[in-house]
Formats: C-alpha cells, structure tokens, sequence
C-alpha cells in the first residue's frame, strides 16, 4: 500500500517511454508491449495495495501517502479567520478510491489490449502515439482518484480533459473529429471553470483543501435545509464541474461526438475514465454533499432528466456507436440520481457495474465495426452472429446486463438506485423505470439490427479472383481497415491526394486494394487479442454484480458497507439506509419485512420492465422485417412459439406506453391489431420525443457552445483588425488610452 | 581620489553592474581583435561575464542600503530582478548562438548591446530616483531598438526596429512629462522624498495628471493594453532570440520600475488622494485595475485566432501583463510578492517557448508559423515535450510552475478584496489554454509536410530547454524556495513605505 | 505698459503648449523624420519644465535632469536616424504609411 504513489507513475512512464521515443523507433509490438506492460503493473500494484486494504479492520481502511510538500502554504484570509492555503504531494487510498484504482487499472488493461490489435492499421508512429496518450489518459485518471486533496485531483481533472482532447481528435485528418475534440474541450473548460471555483469556495470556507478535513469540518456544520447558504454555492458550483465531466443536462453535448475518436477510446472514456469522474469527485465529496440537500435535489433532477432524455435519443440512432454513447450519458444520469438521493454507495456500484458492461459494449461494437470493415450504420449489419460468434454472445451478455436481467451486474445496481430513489421520490423513480424501459428497448434494437435479421451489408469477393467486377469492385471500396469509419470521403478517391500529403509518402493509403495486406473477405471474427479482453469483461459483466446482493435476496449489500467510511456515517445517509437496510438494529422485525416485501414488488417491476423493452424491441426490428408483405396472412401466427413467448411482456410495454400515449382506442383486447398499434404507436412517440430532444440538443446546446466559439473567434479578430500595422494608428491608441483616463477623471467624478 | 559622493565600498556594491559593463565592452573590443572564424569565442566570453556577474550578485544579496548618494539602492528587491535578468541574458545568449549563424549576423556587437541592455535593466532595478530609473531605461531601449533592427537585410526587422524606436521614444516623452510635473509637485527626484512630501498632501490635478502619464509610460513598456499595440509587430519582426528577450527582461524590468516609482514613490495614493470616481476615491490601482482588466481580455482573445506563433505569443505576453498587474492592483506585499514569483516564472516558460522558435528557424526556413511545428512530436521529441511543457505552463495547468505563479496572483487579489479581478482572470486563463492548446496540437496531430528540411538541435540551444524545462517543473513541484525569495524580496521593497506604515 | 512677471505657471503653460504640439505633429506627419523631429519637441517641452521647475525651487536637481534628458535624446538620435536609414534604404521612402508589412 505504500506504494500507491506509483499508480499514476507507472502509465506515465509508459507514455514517456511510447512518447519520446516510441514515436520513433518502436515498431507496433513492442509500442503496445510497452503501455500494456505499463497497465499491467499498475493493475498489478493496485491489486496488492487493495487486498491489503480489504485485509485492515473495516474502520482503518484508509492509507494516506504524502510524497512532500507542493504549495508552499499561504496564509490566507477565509470566512473564519485565516487559513493556511498549502497542498501536499499526497495521496489516499480508502474503500472508494480501491474501487476506483481497480477499475480504472483492470478495465484500462483490458481495453489496451484490446487496442493492440484494433489499431493495427495505423502507421507505426501513430501506433506509438496512441499508446501513449492511452497511458496518459490513465495515468492522469488515476491521479485524479488518489488525490488526498483538491489540487491535485484538479490536475488530473485538468490531465484527462486534455488526453481527451487528443484521442478523440486522434484521427485529426477527419474534419468531424477534429471539431468533436474542440467540442470536448470546451465544453470541459465551462465545467473546469465551475470546479475552480467550487474549489476557492472550499478553501474560503473551511480553510483547507484536504478531502478528509473538509469532511470533518463540515460534519460539525448545520445541514443548509431550506437555504441556500456558502455550502450549496459550492456544492452547485463542483457539481458543475462534474457536469461537464461526467456528460450530464447542459454540458454532455460532447460525450455523443467522443464517438469520432477509435473505440477503444471511447471504450476508455466512457467506461473506465474520464465520464465517472464527476460522479466519483461527487463521492469524494460525499459529506459535503450531504450538507447542501437543495443541490443534492438538483443533482437528482439533472440525474434523471439526462437519463430521460438520452435514453429517448438512443431509440432512434442508426449509428452502432452512437446508441452506446447516449447509453452511457444516460446510465451516468442514473449514477447521478443515485447521488442525489445521497445514495452515494448504489452510484458507486453502478459506476462499477456500468464499467464492466460499458467496456464490453463498446469494445463488442468495436469488433462489429472491425468485422465491417469500418461501416458503423447498424442498417447496413444484420444476421451478423453467424459470422462473429464470440462478440455476439459476449454483446449479447453485455445487453443483457445493461438491460438490467437478473442476475446479472446491472441489475443489482440498476435495482439498487431505483430502490433508493423510491424511497426518496416516487417522481423521480418513475421517470427512472420508464428510462430501464428505454434502455432494454434500444439496446435490444441494437443487438437485433446488428446480428439477427438478414445480411444487409456490401457482399464480397467469396473466393472469386478479383478481377471479375461486381463484388470485386465492392471489395476495393471497402479495403480492410477501421481508419475513418464514418468518413465517407475516406472511402472515395477524391481523399487520396491529402492523405498522401498528411502521412508521407511511406505510410499506407487506406484506400486501393494494392495497399493492404488483405482485402476484406466479409464479416469475420476479431482476432484473439480483441476476443479474449470481450470475453473477460464478459465474465465481469456476470459477476461483478454478486459482489453487492441486497439483503432482500439474502445479500449483505457487501460493496455498499465496503465503501461506507468513504461517504461518512452522515445523518442524511443514515436515513436513507434507515429505510430499507435489515440490519439496523433498532428496526422492528415487520418493517423489516415490509420493507423487503417492497424490494421485492419493486424488482419485479424492474425486471418486467426490462423484459418488456426488449420484447418490444425484439418485435420491432427482428420478427417485423421477415413478415413484409405476409403481414396479414402471418397474424395467426402470433400463437407461434416465438410470439407466444413473449406475449405477456408486450403487453407490459403496450399498457405502460398506451398509458402515456393518450389515445382512447378502447379497452385494450388480445387482439393482436391493438397491441401491434400500441407498440408501433409507442416506438412513434418515442421517435418524436426523441427527434424533438435531437432538435434541442443541436439548436440550442450545440447552439450554445458554438455560440461561444463563435463569439471568441469574433472578438479576435475584431481585436486584431485593430492591430492595423499602422503606427499612427498605434500612436493613437495609447493617446486615445490618455485621453480616456483624463475624460473620466475630468468628467466622472 | 573617488569622485565626490562616492566611496569605495559604492564599487563594490556596484560590482555586477561592473562586470556587465566591463563584459560588454570586451565583447566589443573582442569583435575587433579576434580573427574572423573565432567570433563564436564570443558567446562564450559574454556569458563568462555574465556568470561572473552572478557571483558577484551572490556577495551582495542581503545588504540593504543605498549608494551614489540614494540614487541607487543595493536591496532583496533589486538582487532578485538582477539575477533574473542575468539568467534571462544567458539564456539569451545561448540561443543566439546558432541563430545568428543561420541569419549572417556578427555576433560581436550583438554581445555588446545584450548586455547594455542587460546593464540597463539592472539600473531600472536598483534605481530609486527619477534620473536613475531614466538612465536605466534609456539604456535598455536604446539597446534594443538596434538589436530589433540587426537583421539588416530583413524588412520585417527593418520595420519592427523603427515601429519601437518611434513608438518608444513618444512613450518616453509621455513618461518623462509626468515624471517632470513630479518633481515640479515635490522638487526632488528621490523616490523616498516624493513619498514623504507627498505624505501629507493630496495631490492636485496635476498629480493625477502625472499619474495618468506615468501609468502610459510604464504601461507601453509592459506592453499592457491599450499601449500594447507595438508588441505584436516587434515581436514578430525581431530576431527571435531578442524577442524572447524584451518579452522577459524588458517586461520584468518594466515592472520592476513600475513597482519602484509607484510603491515606493506613490504609496499614499495607492487607494485614494488622486480625486474621485464615480463617487469613489481615486488611487492608482484604479489605472491598473482597468489596465489589467482590459489587457487579459484582449490578449487573449486576439491570441485566439492567430496562426503566427510570434504573434500568439506577443498577445499571450500582453495577456501576461495583465494577469501581473493583478499583483500590482492588490498593492500588498503578497501582490508584490505573487507578481515577484510570477515574473521569475515567466521567465523561464516564456524563454523556453521562444527557444524552440528560434529551433525551427533553419534554413529557408522562417519557422515562426504555428504550422511550422507540424510533427515536431516526431521530428523532435524532446523538444515537443519541452514545448508542452512550456504551453502546459503558460496556461496555468498544473504542477507547471505557471499555475504556481497565476495561483499565487490569484490568492493576493482575493485577499485584497478583488474576487471579481480574480474572476476574471481565471476565466482569461481558460480562455487561453485553448490557443496553448492549440500549439501542441500542431507539434502532436498535424503531420510534417514532407519537404521541410530536418530541425536539428544544437548544443546550447539543448542547454537552453533543459535550463528552462528545469525551470518550469521544478518551480512547478517545489516552488518554496523561490516563494521564500520573492516574499523577501518584495519585502524590503515597501520598507520606506512601512516606516511611514501606509503599507499593511 | 505693465507687465506681468514671469511665473513658473506660464512655463508651465509654454511647455504643455509645445508638448501638445509635439503630441499632434507625431499623430498628424507622415514623413518620418518629422515624426521624429515632434518628438524631439515633446522632450523639449519635458526640459522647460524641468528647468523652470528647478528655477523655482532655487537648486540644479531639475537642470541636471534635463541635461540627461538633453543627452540621452542626441544619443536617441544617433539611433534612430540610423534605424531610419536602413528603413529608407530597402524601401527608399519615408513615408509611414509604407510601413505595413506585419499587422493582425
């Protein structure tokens, strides 16, 4: 455990080492030797310093480690008295930050590995390259979880907001994504702006910066109920810091674009790093949250509205990727409700949970696209499990476990932050099961479009000599490769010039059958070193949710008591676990029961909910497309098996939907015709709400961002025309600067 | 016999200064005597002095005292500016020293007038009289509008050259009117007098008037808006290492008069004795509080969209400017000590930008475009890593010495009441990373163009980045010794100011 | 006829008269060396002040001032018609305006 200090340092000397010289004169294997190697040290320290945690007496389970001095301490006035404002080279290792440290090192490995083999296409230095920003980007995110303090876990925030910028800008070439990159910084800089100030906020406060003293000092201090005293203004303020991290209402415009970078970055982004910091800086700051119950109410609401809205946006993308980042924004909304209902450990797991399914996911539509070579519209898949068996079955368990199907990891979590959150606020739990309603739906869509159904794809060559014309043709086109995936000049001639001058001359052009190794020979399965790091996320996938069973399925919650020390026995989160938890001992035995009677009702509806979106889903997008014109002559056929099966769940989906859908068709029958109108009336209004949340998104989110872009680059060069070269002009200026001090001295007294 | 007034030991007080000049004028003599091929000896010579300099500065440090009957005073203050300009001119040199054989140019004069120059700031520095603190920066102007102009052959140069020399002698004449109705107000060049005549008083408008001159004056040499507007041109059109150097020295030693005359000659009116505003009381802080203000802003936005990396960086230094006047407006001596530990900072950051300018100039190569980095990740590891690093600084990210030193800034405003200032300034900070940003997007993502001719690195432009990276980092990571240093420093600048307890 | 005696306040007055015209000559020439000359004349303003101001308090403090600013401005001087040379022999003009190669 001593030696936690090294975590951030070992992926930083594998950036240095891929960086200087990587760049350079590593060849591809020994580049990706090098960041993995790194990752798996770092796992490995990680590893051993959490068991030597989990191995102390629950109420010692925090190490600190203070490497010197940083900031020299200042003296500084605050709101009682004068603090000293230092910062120490100092980290801590506690039950939320093992959490942390583990996934970020463990699921950063794997997607490493991953990217060994998905990045083979790129020329040699860009293969250095982008190990190294990988191991930056993990080497920051690891600073940011072990800070003991607020300084330094604002340069780690600031780190991985930089690493983003460079891998989703990675393929620079591509226009889009040099602009997502720009997006992602800027909309990060807005919520960096807030963390600063939250940061001064903290220290005008409590004089101090430490996690720890600021938990202290602010367990002595009345919770600001009704008010909104210094301690919400602060909360606010991180919590928009956290915003623009974590990708939540008004700042997660960026998350969606982060899709132009490789997936393994996405991967990287969206599951082990960057996003769950704002969620775990909210952790960190558990108690202090706890304080501000006003903020902890806007977090819920930001929480679940993201969630809403994002899960509505996913219905209706055709983008395989693009689905799974919306996902994300809205599984992180979830994490955010958790939060403000100050159930800060159920957001810790999901956090957890939602690591392990997201990585998978992504690094699954990583194979797909891979398979594709590079085509990411799930209209043009299709039928493709017979050609990708181990991502499909792997994608499959990662659908399911986002979808929240027992017994796998999403569910606990997922059920977990909907308990809470109904015992908190029905409102609010009510909009989160209609969302677990979306999202079994549209990541159901996802696994139909893309591997039941036909084949509708560009066919190739099978086994035919190129030269015949038709399919060869198709197969030139669609050279083997995931460079530029949705860049449709990156597939036509016309890009070539520019890239031959962009790359030189020795590097590759991604087009033309002469210069690859291989051409594409259909859908095929990704090589071993994608396949095994799906298939051990995979496993996480099942079994990361045991970890924490409720006591309502005879679980002791073990995670949540875990991370217990982390957020302080606080009377705001003693209430909540008041509520529901068997082993508080003042609890009468009934309320005990009642209490697990509820759990129970509740999960059942969770899981009918889910199994409702995916029937729907399966409805709309696998059995439909087969009946095209024997539509009326198949209806009989709803008695068959595969109908039959699924029968009761449609229903769910149709009354809840039919509930909101306002339209009194009459009492709903067994006729198939009604449910069939239901559902499709449902998928309509979900495209509407969702167009009408895409139109929001673009005109004024984007609108906004833009704006600010915009307006800068204006001002800039208003202010530049002034420079006119002229020097009489300057000569006026510094006389017009005199003339200014003299009017208003003379004139405004 | 000594001349009147003086004593031996005002020698050995004087002894840097000597050595500089004894330097500058074997630097010249040097250009005559030695044969055509060794005139690269001379970069050697020059910084042989200058360490020589330094040595002496170190038997000097901790004395406190004037000489030359008060015109020149021997304090903490004066050896920090000193030796931050000895650094800065070494630095300098060494850049110099492949650059000038890219562009033809003798080294010999060139030597010499670095040094004048360097004399120059030295006198601003330690001057605490009015004729001093003219000398000082006459000097130091003088010497730069020729080395502006060195590259004959250069428009650019040509033009930079005569847009500072017309421009800075106007602003001279701006300075020296007010500092003429000062002595008229007070009849005595001594700052400490003024101080004291002034004490009792308020000063008329013709105080304020002088004021509003002398905030011009000093305001075009640090270049703070809206007397900045040379600062792009020049700095383009200067050779680039004499850039690097009137963006560091010239600005340091800007402030280090600025600070002379205004704290130790004005320190009753730091907050009001000038008239009202709006119905408040005037001081001299109001000037630089919208000085500061109106130079972040503009700096960086201008920064923005410019692709001449020169230029961003003449805006960036005017950005700079600002965020140091915010150590200015706070007018504590934690404001004086901030700005104190900023300079230093910016010194190292700023050289070390500017040198890897002067890496890309090969050839046919100008090299100052910002596209001209392209690939440098590649091409030049090292240096992009060094030229990150210095970007990371300027931008105020952390552990880089630059967050250090805008921090510290901060913390003195907020503590004097200036939370809006502070505000700003950290937004301005945020705005401008975009652009520092920007830079090493180029060096990383772009690739090169296939036909540009290899960077090569010499020697001692390789000292000059390890020097400044040193710099950067290790002020970054531990910045307590110079924070000791500077408050030291800064504390025996308002020592006259104490004894008449208007300063806290 | 009655005359008024000379008080420092009319210095005063001559040499921010002469100031201000030293002020608008360098806003309003285009040639170069007029532009110079104008600022020669704002020094010299400078230098009536200080002298008049050092008639006033009846010591040389002032007059020393001025013969430094006297000096450094011939030392300017040299400089700058030196820089203003090399300006007109790539250009072969002197007027201001011609000088615009580097703006934004």
């Amino acid at each position: 455990m001593r030696l936690i200090w090294l975590l951030p340092l070992i992926p930083a000397a594998g950036a240095a080492v891929n960086g200087l010289a990587g760049v350079r004169w590593f060849g591809r294997a020994a580049a990706g030797a090098v960041a993995c190697l790194a990752m798996l040290s770092a796992f490995a320290v990680a590893l051993t310093a959490s068991i030597a945690l989990i191995r102390l007496p629950p109420e010692a389970r925090a190490y600190d480690v203070t490497l010197g001095p940083w900031l020299p301490p200042i003296p500084l006035a605050t709101a009682h008295g004068i603090g000293s404002f230092a910062a120490e080279w100092a980290f801590r290792l506690d039950p939320l930050a093992t959490v942390m440290i583990l996934v970020v090192t463990g699921i950063g490995l794997l997607i490493h590995v991953y990217a060994t083999a998905y990045m083979m296409d790129e020329p040699r230095g860009g293969y250095a390259r982008f190990f190294c920003y990988l191991n930056l980007f993990c080497a920051f995110m690891l600073l940011l979880v072990l800070a003991s303090n607020f300084l330094v876990m604002f340069i780690g925030w600031e780190g991985v907001g930089l690493c983003s910028y460079l891998l989703i800008g990675y393929w620079y070439e591509k226009g889009s994504a040099a602009t997502a990159g720009r997006k992602a910084f800027i909309t990060n800089r807005i919520g960096d702006w807030g963390f600063l100030l939250g940061v001064f906020g903290v220290f005008h406060v409590f004089g101090t910066l430490d996690f720890h003293a600021v938990a202290q000092a602010v367990s002595s201090l009345p919770i600001e109920q009704s008010h909104f005293g210094e301690l919400s203004i602060i909360c606010l303020l991180l919590f928009i810091g956290a915003t623009g991290k974590s990708a939540q209402i008004p700042l997660f415009v960026w998350l969606p674009d982060a899709m132009e970078g490789p997936t393994p970055v996405s991967a990287l982004i969206h599951a082990a790093t960057m996003v769950t910091a704002g969620v775990y800086m909210v952790g960190r700051n558990a108690v202090l949250f706890q304080h501000a119950p006003l903020v902890l109410a806007i977090i819920a609401i930001v929480g679940t509205l993201t969630a809403l809205m994002a899960a509505t946006i996913g219905l209706v993308q055709n983008d395989i990727k693009r689905v799974l980042a919306y996902s994300t924004v809205s599984q992180l909304g979830y994490m955010f409700l958790a939060a403000g209902v100050g159930a800060f450990a159920a957001s810790t797991f999901h956090l957890l949970t939602h690591a392990f399914f997201k990585a998978l996911l992504f690094l699954g539509s990583g194979a797909v696209i891979h398979a594709m070579a590079g085509e990411q519209d799930m209209q043009r898949m299709g039928g493709l499990r017979r050609f990708l068996p181990v991502t499909f079955v792997t994608m499959m368990i990662g659908a399911l476990a986002i979808a929240g199907i027992p017994p796998l990891a999403g569910f606990f979590s997922k059920d977990e932050i909907l308990l809470q959150a109904f015992s908190k606020n029905r409102a609010l739990w009510a909009l989160g099961s209609v969302t677990a309603l979306m999202t079994a739906f549209y990541m159901f869509r996802l696994v139909a479009l893309t591997f039941y159904g036909v084949y509708r794809g560009p066919s190739w060559p099978r086994h035919v000599p190129p030269a015949v014309g038709g399919p060869a043709t198709l197969s030139i086109a669609t050279a083997h490769g995931v460079r530029h995936p949705v860049d449709p000049d990156a597939h036509g001639l016309a890009h070539v010039p520019q890239h031959d001058l962009s790359h030189g001359p020795a590097h590759p052009v991604p087009i033309g059958p002469a210069a690859h190794a291989h051409e594409w020979h259909g859908p095929h399965e990704a090589p071993s070193a994608m396949t095994w790091p799906l298939m051990a996320l995979a496993v996480g996938a099942i079994v990361c949710g045991f970890i924490s069973i409720p006591p309502a399925l005879g679980g002791t919650n073990a995670l949540e008591r875990f991370l217990e020390p982390s957020f302080g026995g606080t009377p705001a989160a003693a209430t909540v676990e008041h509520a529901r938890q068997p082993r508080a001992d003042a609890e009468p035995a009934t309320a005990d029961q009642a209490s697990n009677g509820r759990e129970w009702a509740l999960m059942l509806l969770a899981v009918t909910l889910a199994g409702a979106g995916v029937a729907a889903a399966w409805r709309l997008y696998v059995t439909r497309p087969e009946i095209p014109v024997r539509l009326a002559a198949r209806w009989p056929g709803l008695h068959s098996l595969l109908w039959h099966k699924y029968f009761v769940d449609e229903f769910y989906g149709a009354t809840l939907v039919r509930s909101t859908f306002a339209s009194a068709r009459g009492l709903w029958t067994f006729d198939a015709r009604v449910v069939d109108g239901a559902v499709n009336g449902s998928g309509w209004m979900t495209r509407t709400v969702s167009w009408f949340s895409g139109i929001f998104d673009r005109v004024v989110v984007d609108g906004l961002v833009n704006f600010v872009g915009w307006s800068a680059d204006e001002g800039s060069l208003v202010v530049r025309r002034g420079q006119t070269g002229l020097l009489q002009n300057y000569l006026l200026l510094i006389v017009l600067g005199v003339c200014v001090f003299l009017t208003v001295y003379l004139f405004a007294r | 016999m000594m001349p009147l007034g003086f004593t031996r030991l005002d020698f050995y007080y004087l002894l840097p200064e000597l050595i500089v000049t004894a330097g500058a004028v074997a630097l010249l003599g040097g250009d005559v005597l030695l044969a055509r091929g060794r005139h690269r000896l001379l970069t050697w010579v020059g910084l042989a002095f200058l360490g020589a300099a330094a040595v002496a500065l170190a038997f000097i440090s901790g004395r406190e005292g004037t000489v030359a009957q008060g015109m020149y005073s021997v304090d903490g203050f004066a050896v920090f500016f000193k030796l931050l300009f000895l650094v800065a001119a070494a630095l300098t040199i060494l850049m110099s020293h492949r650059y000038l054989d890219v562009e033809g140019a003798r080294p010999g004069e060139y030597y010499f007038l670095v040094l004048c120059a360097t004399l120059g700031m030295m006198v601003m520095a330690a001057g605490v009289d009015l004729v001093t603190l003219f000398i000082g920066l006459e000097t130091m102007a003088v010497s730069f509008y020729i080395l502006v102009g060195y590259i004959k052959p250069s428009r650019r140069s040509n033009e930079a050259s005569i847009k500072y020399f017309l421009l800075g002698t106007f602003s001279l004449g701006l300075l020296l009117y007010g500092m003429s109705l000062l002595y008229g107000l007070t009849g005595s060049t001594e700052l400490r007098t003024i101080a004291t005549t002034l004490a009792g008083g308020r000063g008329g408008p013709l105080l304020a008037l002088a004021v509003m001159l002398l905030v011009a004056g000093m305001g075009f040499k640090i270049a703070a808006v809206p007397f900045h507007a040379w600062a792009p041109d020049v700095y383009e059109g200067a050779p680039t290492p004499i850039t690097a150097f009137i963006s560091v020295g010239s600005k340091a030693a800007s402030f280090a008069m600025l600070l002379r005359i205004f704290f130790e000659g004005l320190p009753a009116f730091r907050m009001d004795g000038l008239g009202t505003i709006f119905g408040q009381p005037l001081g001299w802080t109001y000037f630089f509080y919208v000085l500061s203000i109106v130079s972040m802003t503009l700096g960086n936005l201008a920064a923005l969209t410019q692709n001449n990396l020169k230029r961003m960086l003449a805006y960036s230094s005017i950005a700079h400017a600002g965020y140091l006047l915010i150590g200015i407006v706070a007018a504590t001596p934690r404001g004086v000590m901030a700005a104190l530990v900023y300079l230093m900072v910016y010194t190292f950051m700023q050289l070390g930008a500017f040198a890897i300018v002067v890496l890309m100039r090969r050839q046919d190569v100008i090299g100052d475009e910002l596209k001209d980095l392209s690939g440098l990740s590649v091409r030049q590891p090292a240096a992009a890593v060094a030229m990150l690093i210095f970007m990371l600084s300027l931008g105020g990210i952390p552990p880089t010495a630059g967050f250090m030193g805008k921090f510290s800034l901060f913390a003195a405003a907020i503590e004097s009441g200036y939370v809006g200032l502070a505000i700003i300034g950290v937004l301005n900070s945020a705005i401008s990373l975009y652009y520092y940003v920007r830079v090493v997007v180029y060096m990383w993502v772009r690739r090169e163009e296939a036909a540009a001719p290899p960077v090569v690195m010499s020697r001692a432009l390789a000292l000059v980045l390890i020097v400044a990276v040193a710099g950067t980092l290790v002020l970054g990571v531990y910045p307590r010794a110079l924070f000791d240093l500077a408050q030291a420093s800064a504390s025996t600048l308002g020592r006259a100011d104490q004894a008449l307890g208007l300063l806290r | 006829m009655h005359f008024t005696p000379i008080t420092p306040y009319h210095y005063l007055l001559l040499s921010a008269a002469l100031f201000s015209v030293g002020v608008i000559g360098v806003m309003v020439r285009r040639n170069i060396i007029i532009l110079f000359m104008s600022i020669e004349l704002m020094f010299n303003a400078v230098n009536i002040n200080l002298v008049a101001f050092a008639a006033l308090y009846r010591h040389e403090v002032g007059q020393a001032f001025a013969v430094f600013v006297i000096a450094v401005a011939a030392a300017e001087a040299a400089v700058g018609l030196g820089i203003i040379l090399a300006f007109y022999r790539n250009k072969e003009t002197l007027n201001i305006d011609e000088m615009n190669l580097m703006k934004g």
